[in-house]
């Protein structure tokens, strides 16, 4: 079978009405995953609809803050609780926030690159 | 008004193989929500990727887990491969298609004896792990290790099966089914088992995939998605169908996972039927440049493998989106309105795995 797996990159303003989008036409959110890059972080949300994935693709500065899309999507908070805690990626409102005690780790922001 | 309090659950408890803990509302013996807690084992293995060469990591990668090892090492060697533009050699997509099916009915013949024994119901906990020995015994000799294969490299499998091994394997399987049945019977029919599951934990198939439920779970709620369709190693030319039940509730996750185990059966044999004679791997040269997300079906459900490369042999990220990182939430969905006793139960039907989820 032949399913879609593309990465659409997308600007920090157009990202919470994409998502919203993408909920509208009953996607399921399947992954969020960041990555440390000189900084800031890219941010990959992925979606799946039967067996099509969308990863949308946001990069942001390391103080850009992101809002949490645990409103339109409330199972993705373990995975956004985990973006902010391993990599110090800032999301706001995200429901519950966990405020750094999802994993007992010692270290803040252990994946994030440091300088 | 009932009275409300707060019953906390784990991290250690006796269904508990690994730590998970819940924060239990209650109203009286009701359960009205509650609060998942994880992170007492977290590992850090993904941030090893930066200083490992890309390698060597499938070494890390199968050390995720015990019970999915094959499954980590061949998402993450499909992930490498695909950014690296390798086509692996047929023979080696029916090698991994074989194993990471035997490893499907080690895992579920675990989760069965573990579903067991969380009910009381302890013959039918050593009768399931007697099974289990069986297909252990198989990896055993097919790839020298019991739980941790290492069969899976970037650009094929270390290993080959002889003919001798491969009709070992079909015996072994053959054999595996026949002694099956008395136990899936009582899974099924068994007055005792259908009272602890039937009804209970139900998760609809509009929330299951609202709150992003995966693998069996999902496909006990009506749902038939099943990443195996994709085609990926051999899948494309066996038949592969999703194994669906409808009842929604703890029962037909344990009908899933049954069903599954006589899919696996017929998928090996069909593999060792059709498993072409050909080289096992190829050489790899270069470095990976470039990202690719891969999905694999384990035993648990859809897993979602992500590698980013930068032409050295280090990789800049490796992430694993695990199948219970994924079935938490529904798990707490499923857990509103259940009875404080039902818990114990309820949390294993979504075969939790840990030891993957801190990876």
């Amino acid at each position: 079978m032949e399913a879609k797996n593309e990465i659409r990159k997308i600007s920090l303003n157009d990202f919470y009405p994409a998502v919203l989008a993408m909920k509208a036409e009953n996607w399921r959110p399947v992954q969020i995953c960041a990555v440390s890059v000189p900084g800031g972080y890219e941010m990959s949300y992925s979606f799946s609809k039967n067996y099509d994935m969308v990863t949308l693709r946001l990069e942001v500065d390391e103080e850009q803050e992101i809002a949490s899309i645990t409103h339109i999507y409330p199972c993705a908070y373990i995975q956004e609780n985990e973006a902010e805690e391993l990599f110090g990626v800032k999301i706001s409102h995200i429901e519950p926030d966990y405020h750094d005690k999802l994993y007992r780790i010692d270290e803040t922001t252990p994946f994030k690159v440091k300088e | 008004m009932a009275k409300r309090s707060i019953v906390p659950f784990g991290p250690q408890h006796p269904v508990l193989p690994e730590p998970v803990h819940l924060d239990l509302v209650l109203e009286d013996e009701t359960v009205v929500g509650a609060i998942p807690s994880i992170g007492y084992v977290h590992r850090g293995l993904e941030k090893l990727v930066e200083k490992r060469d890309f390698k060597q990591y499938v070494y890390i990668a199968e050390r995720i887990c015990g019970i999915c090892s094959c499954g980590h090492g061949l998402g993450y060697c499909m992930a490498v491969e695909n950014v690296m533009g390798i086509e692996v050699p047929d023979r080696a997509k029916y090698l991994r298609t074989i194993w990471i099916e035997m490893s499907r009915v080690h895992s579920h013949l675990l989760w069965l004896g573990l579903l067991a024994d969380a009910m009381g119901f302890e013959s039918l906990f050593m009768e399931s792990w007697r099974l289990r020995e069986k297909i252990l015994d198989m990896f055993d000799e097919t790839t020298g290790g019991r739980i941790i294969h290492s069969v899976n490299q970037v650009g094929g499998v270390q290993k080959d099966m002889d003919s001798t091994m491969l009709n070992d394997v079909l015996r072994a399987v053959e054999d595996l089914q026949k002694e099956l049945k008395p136990v899936i019977d009582t899974f099924l029919q068994d007055y005792t088992v259908q009272s602890r599951l039937k009804g209970t934990g139900i998760l609809k198939r509009d929330d299951a995939i609202a709150m992003g439920a995966v693998g069996p779970m999902l496909r006990a709620s009506g749902e038939p998605y099943d990443v195996r369709m994709l085609g990926y190693a051999a899948y494309g030319d066996l038949s592969v169908e999703p194994v669906i039940s409808t009842g929604c509730d703890s029962y037909a996750r344990c009908e899933v996972r049954l069903k599954e185990l006589l899919q696996s059966f017929d998928l090996i044999r069909e593999a060792i039927g059709k498993i072409p004679e050909g080289p096992v791997s190829v050489p790899v040269k270069g470095n990976p440049s470039g990202e690719y997300f891969v999905r694999i079906e384990q035993p648990r459900g859809e897993a979602i493998y992500y590698i980013k490369g930068n032409g050295t042999k280090y990789l800049d990220r490796f992430r694993l989106r695990t199948p219970t990182t994924s079935n938490i939430p529904p798990m707490v969905e499923m857990l509103k309105g259940c009875q404080l006793a039902d818990v114990p139960i309820l949390i294993l039907t979504i075969d939790p795995c840990v030891s993957c989820t801190e990876r």
